[in-house]
């Protein structure tokens, strides 16, 4: 198959070095089939990818996992990133993390620090996370970022358990000094799939969180920046999933798949190349799972002819082949999918459902 | 944003870098998870921020160099380090 000639080379690429993670988290955006150890891309392979990716034309790295300071080289890895000119962002549970590995990140040029965070409180946030002590190290790995001057992203995942904290955790990480912060609603894949009758808030609290962002990013501005998006189950439009698909980034699995998104494993039908057998320009440009949803041609009908189709790019396949069961399909996020209605009547009753135990992420 | 005053002295911090776009040409100011592709006015602005420069100072230097009106690039290069730095990509 050759590719279309008005493919433009990906700004950003995930890697997902490891699968490996301390914590158990009940939305886990890993697959739910996660790679074992023996099957991880070795140091000089990942240091291939990332000069493969620098000359394909990525601006930035996501260093994420799993937990990426799993890896013992994961200073050698950023040392290189830095070296063949990717600005890198490491993506971190901040659990677990051996004394002074961040130092000698900071020391190699990392260029900024993601921590995830469950809550504001230790007890309910480490039930969340599945681990005692998590949120107490997250605090901690928090303060040594800003120690070191790095700027400091905080990810608040959002659910049914602390959807109504919302406020409390912007402040939380304007307190810790955090520049931004992402107020991440939590999205049904995967993990979160599993999860979704434990995990589903309300409408009603929805709207109040999104009401409280508003508010906060007036009184904050200059502080703090607040990112926030609309979950899929309780949004009109679509969101442009991963800017377009193959158009603006990339994603390497821990055992070297080349995947459009993080999720895009959920389609059947793809075929996923490997960094071990491929260059990764031949596979951006010319890889069936990068061509199978590119462009325009691909879509029904009712997105080829609307007028948001470039806007955002049909939305997301992954949550229409959830969904839908056909990843071609519009996306029961739109509100003109005929599947809308049922999407929200999902989320209704998943919201409804009494408190349940989470399906905790493992190795299955 | 009020105004910026001539007297401070804009930096970029830690974690937001210019870098050259080879790929796709022009310059870009890199920052966390986020990518600003520059057009040439805003890159000759943060080209002039140098972390001991004062506003007053990079204003002089543009004007004289593009032989500019000074009030005009004096609005300029305010209005866009004040929005530079609301998004907490600059300090001032």
């Amino acid at each position: 198959m050759t590719a279309p000639p008005d493919i433009e080379p990906p700004i950003g690429l995930l890697a997902e070095l490891t699968h490996r993670c301390p914590l158990h988290c009940p939305y886990c955006s890993n697959p739910v089939e996660l790679d074992r150890r023996s099957v991880e891309l070795s140091t000089e392979d990942w240091k291939r990818v990332f000069t493969e990716a620098f000359e394909l034309g990525v601006l930035q790295v996501h260093l994420s996992g799993g937990e990426p300071t799993a890896r013992k080289d994961i200073a050698e890895i950023v040392g290189h990133c830095a070296d063949v000119g990717l600005y890198t962002n490491l993506i971190t549970a901040a659990v677990g993390v051996r004394d002074g590995v961040l130092d000698e990140l900071a020391d190699a040029g990392l260029d900024h620090v993601q921590i995830s965070f469950e809550g504001v409180e230790d007890e309910a946030a480490d039930r969340i996370a599945g681990l005692k002590g998590a949120h107490a190290a997250k605090r901690k790995l928090a303060e040594r970022v800003i120690a070191l001057d790095l700027p400091l992203t905080v990810n608040a995942v959002i659910h049914r358990a602390n959807i109504d904290l919302v406020e409390d955790m912007v402040r939380a990480a304007l307190a810790m000094g955090a520049k931004r912060v992402e107020v991440a609603h939590t999205q049904y894949y995967g993990w979160a799939l599993r999860n979704r009758e434990a995990l589903m808030p309300r409408l009603d609290q929805v709207e109040a969180a999104l009401a409280t962002v508003q508010r906060l990013r007036d009184e904050l501005k200059g502080q703090i920046v607040i990112d926030a998006v609309v979950p899929d189950y309780y949004a009109r439009l679509p969101k442009p999933c991963v800017g377009g698909w193959g158009r603006r980034s990339l994603n390497v699995t821990p055992s070297g798949r080349v995947l459009p998104c993080h999720a895009a494993e959920s389609i059947p039908g793809l075929v996923f190349d490997n960094v071990r057998e491929r260059p990764l320009a031949e596979i951006w440009l010319q890889g069936q799972a990068f061509n199978a949803f590119r462009g325009t041609d691909w879509m029904p009908d009712l997105c080829r002819s609307c007028e948001r189709r470039d806007l955002d790019f049909g939305g997301c396949r992954c949550q229409a082949m959830a969904i839908a069961g056909d990843a071609s399909e519009t996306d029961p996020a739109c509100a003109k999918s005929p599947l809308h209605q049922r999407l929200l009547d999902m989320a209704t009753e998943a919201s409804s459902s009494a408190e349940i135990d989470y399906d905790y992420r493992r190795f299955l | 944003m009020t105004g910026v005053p001539d007297d401070a002295v804009p930096k970029l911090p830690r974690g937001v870098k210019l870098r050259e776009d080879k790929a796709r040409g022009g310059w870009t100011l890199m920052a966390p998870e986020r990518i600003i592709k520059l057009d040439p006015i805003a890159h000759e602005i943060l080209k002039t921020v140098d972390g001991e420069r004062n506003v007053a100072a990079v204003v002089d230097d543009l004007s004289a160099r593009f032989n500019a009106p000074r009030d005009q690039i004096d609005r300029d290069v305010k209005a866009m380090l004040a929005s530079l730095a609301e998004k907490r990509f600059l300090d001032l």
